[in-house]
């Protein structure tokens, strides 16, 4: 039986690039002489150092703990010797430095002692969240959260629905494709697990139909769950945006400010459901993932299972790539990935993709006209925005009116400036909107509690002088009364003198 | 109809004592153009505008003694806003008051220091920990960068730094593509 399928506003049909990188099966990159861990690899808090400088650590090992909630470990990928923690270039538009953790490894590739889980099942949810926490899983398709929060809806609306989201809409990331192909068994298997923790009525596998091979498989592998579905969604971009991806599915919209889980459904990335599969089953920790090496620029792009903390360097070395032939190298896809201006920065637990990009490959505006007008931007958006006007009011910085045409419901996917006719870098203009509003909130923050601690102080101060004058009073009062003790004591000697006189004078004139 | 008349004469001097008594019991404390006021100034405390403190500047442009344009720390942006609020033009930065620059946190060279807790009474937010003959160091997460402390200390171990920044509060400049123009 077919599914109904619904359609989200705008999007685009792009071409795909995907054969570029998906002919060839998933070939392990070779072990690097170094691995650098970023303290910092998704939205949360930064991971704490457990290691120093000259310990000896083993694969799967943790070399930094978790901090706060909203946080995993880190773990070693290899085995090796902790050479340094400092900072390093890291993956991050700004092209800034954090701290990392650096190791040499020492070729043995050594595990340490692996301890799966026997029978999942038995364990209580909370328990097995605990084991995605200490495996440092998170999020593999996106902005990395940490799974164990995402599994763990609380007290909100049961979960009808865990989506496995396949869709893969990026061209030239081909990546989930791969691993769909070729291990399908352990990611059903991680959707098993996922399907036990959260008691979902429904699971449907979304996969873009340009990867007929990928949805066999899976079907083939799903084939004795009743539970799962593979769905064959229709090719567009950006159909695997998380909202997008639910209203296909569901035909449900998920209202602005709100999560999935806020309308019953979880979205997952198959590399993660495979993560968690491996976290379980074998006790691995996530310590590699799949990166699609891709672009012009090399002679052997393809999928490479790689080590976390593997220096990019490394890996385009490995796809036959040569420095000099690359025009621009991007971190994910050309949609909505970042541009590196160095190599010399590690694979991250969320780097789905390099693109190295061959002179002629990706256009890349120099000048822009004014915007027309034309509208084009408003029909092409899947979050149902317009872009104009949040162009408008990020170029004259009047923010309030941009949030008030819904700003943080962009997505960044970048359909908008890909058909406007004035080549405007319009989701720059968004990302410089939203990050001048959250530092503004930032600062209000700061601000209100600066005043607290000064009215405070104000308070004390008043406080402590009053005191001081009250003490002042009591002082002066005391004086005061001890000086008229002593003025009466004085009229008391002068009595005394003048009684003794009169009786002198009494005595001398009886006689 | 007499009765109709006692009815509304009834119930309208119950809402009146009703309101004449929330007026009183739910009285917004002070003045609510000084506190909007007070809601867009840096909060720096650090009597640059010649005032002393966010709170007495804020109550003197309430009262029409001082100008927008005298805070230094809420610089252009700040003006700005206050000109929205009040409705009035904005206007450069008094250079009487100071120039506007990025944010410093003040760092006392602990070896230095001697223990005098001059900075502790001069500090507006109590960002200074310390005692006497003791030690003292700066509370970064609450130094508002008033540069207040640093007059006071007479070995001069405080200084000004600028505020380290990490990933999370890096900002996303704004976009300058040349347009070029259709002329
Ligand atoms: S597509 Fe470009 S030119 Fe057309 S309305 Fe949108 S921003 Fe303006
Ligand atoms: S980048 Fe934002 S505004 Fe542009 S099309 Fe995508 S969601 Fe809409
Ligand atoms: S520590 Fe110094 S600069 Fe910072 S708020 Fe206190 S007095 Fe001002």
């Amino acid at each position: 039986m077919k599914r109904m399928l619904w359609k989200f506003h705008g999007g685009l049909h792009l071409p795909g690039h995907k054969t570029l990188s998906n002919q060839t099966p998933i070939q392990a990159a070779p072990l690097p002489d170094f691995l650098v861990f970023p303290l910092r690899q998704h939205i949360g808090e930064t991971a704490v150092p457990v290691v120093k400088v000259g310990d000896k650590v083993l694969k799967g090992q943790v070399i930094a703990k978790a901090k706060g909630y909203v946080s995993v470990p880190v773990h070693a990928s290899s085995s090796g010797t902790v050479v340094a923690i400092e900072a390093r270039p890291v993956p991050h538009p700004s092209g800034m430095f954090a701290d990392c953790i650096v190791m040499q490894t020492d070729g043995a590739d050594q595990w340490i002692d692996l301890n799966p889980v026997i029978d999942y099942p038995t364990l209580s949810q909370s328990a097995l969240r605990n084991k995605l926490r200490e495996a440092g899983i998170v999020g593999l398709g996106g902005a990395g959260f940490p799974t164990f929060i995402k599994v763990n809806p609380g007290s909100q609306l049961p979960i009808e629905t865990l989506v496995i989201n396949g869709a893969e809409c990026e061209p030239y990331i081909t990546c989930d494709d791969l691993l769909m192909r070729e291990r399908s068994k352990g990611i059903i298997s991680g959707i098993e697990i996922l399907q036990h923790l959260v008691q979902a009525k429904e699971v449907l596998i979304a996969i873009e139909d340009n990867k007929p091979e990928a949805i066999r498989m899976m079907q083939q592998a799903a084939s004795n769950n009743t539970l799962i579905r593979v769905v064959p969604i229709p090719t567009v971009y950006p159909t695997g945006g998380e909202k997008q991806l639910i209203r296909v599915l569901t035909g449900k919209e998920i209202p602005s400010k709100k999560l999935p889980a806020d309308i019953g459904v979880i979205c997952v990335n198959p590399g993660t459901a495979y993560a968690i599969h491996r976290a379980i089953h074998h006790g691995e920790p996530l310590i590699s993932r799949i990166v699609t090496l891709t672009g012009r620029a090399l002679t052997n792009p393809g999928n490479l299972e790689t080590l976390i903390g593997t220096p990019v360097k490394d890996l385009i070395t490995s796809a036959g790539g040569e420095t000099e032939q690359i025009d621009r190298l991007l971190m994910g896809g050309p949609m909505m990935g970042i541009a590196l201006n160095t190599d010399n920065i590690p694979v991250i637990k969320t780097t789905n993709c390099l693109l190295a990009a061959a002179p002629d490959e990706l256009s890349t505006p120099s000048t822009a006209q004014p915007c027309i007008r034309c509208g084009d931007c408003a029909r092409a958006c899947p979050a149902d925005l317009l872009p104009q006007q949040l162009y408008w009011f990020a170029r004259s910085e009047e923010m309030q009116q941009a949030e008030s045409y819904h700003l943080f419901d962009c997505i960044e996917c970048g359909c908008c400036e890909a058909v406007c006719p004035s080549q405007i870098p319009l989701v720059q203009y968004y990302r410089f909107a939203k990050s001048d509003i959250l530092e503004a909130e930032r600062e209000r923050l700061q601000a209100d509690k600066a005043r607290l601690r000064h009215e405070a102080r104000e308070a004390r101060v008043i406080r402590l002088e009053n005191e001081h004058q009250a003490k002042l009073a009591e002082k002066k009062a005391r004086l005061a009364k001890a000086r008229t003790s002593d003025d009466s004591k004085k009229d008391e000697i002068a009595a005394a003198i003048a009684r003794v006189k009169a009786k002198k004078s009494n005595q001398e004139t009886e006689p | 109809m007499i009765l109709s008349i006692l009815v509304l004469t009834a119930l309208a001097s119950a809402f009146g004592l009703l309101l004449g008594y929330a007026a009183v019991r739910f009285r917004v404390e002070g003045d609510p153009l000084v506190d909007q006021i007070d809601a867009l100034l840096p909060q720096t405390q650090c009597g640059q505008c010649g005032y002393p403190g966010c709170k007495p500047y804020a109550t003197a442009i309430a009262n029409g003694e001082a100008d927008i344009n005298q805070c230094p720390p809420g610089g252009e942006a700040g003006i700005q806003k206050l000109a929205d609020l009040l409705g009035v033009e904005a206007k450069p930065l008094n250079p009487e008051n100071g120039e506007e620059k990025d944010k410093l946190v003040a760092i006392i060279i602990e070896q230095d220091c001697i223990g005098c807790t001059l900075c502790i009474q001069a500090c507006p937010v109590d960002a200074i920990l310390g005692a006497a003959k003791k030690m003292h160091t700066v509370i970064e997460a609450e130094c508002t960068g008033c540069e207040l402390c640093v007059e006071p200390c007479p070995v001069d171990c405080i200084k000004m730094v600028p505020i380290r920044t990490g990933l999370p509060d890096w900002k996303w400049p704004k976009p300058r593509v040349p347009v070029e123009s259709r002329l």
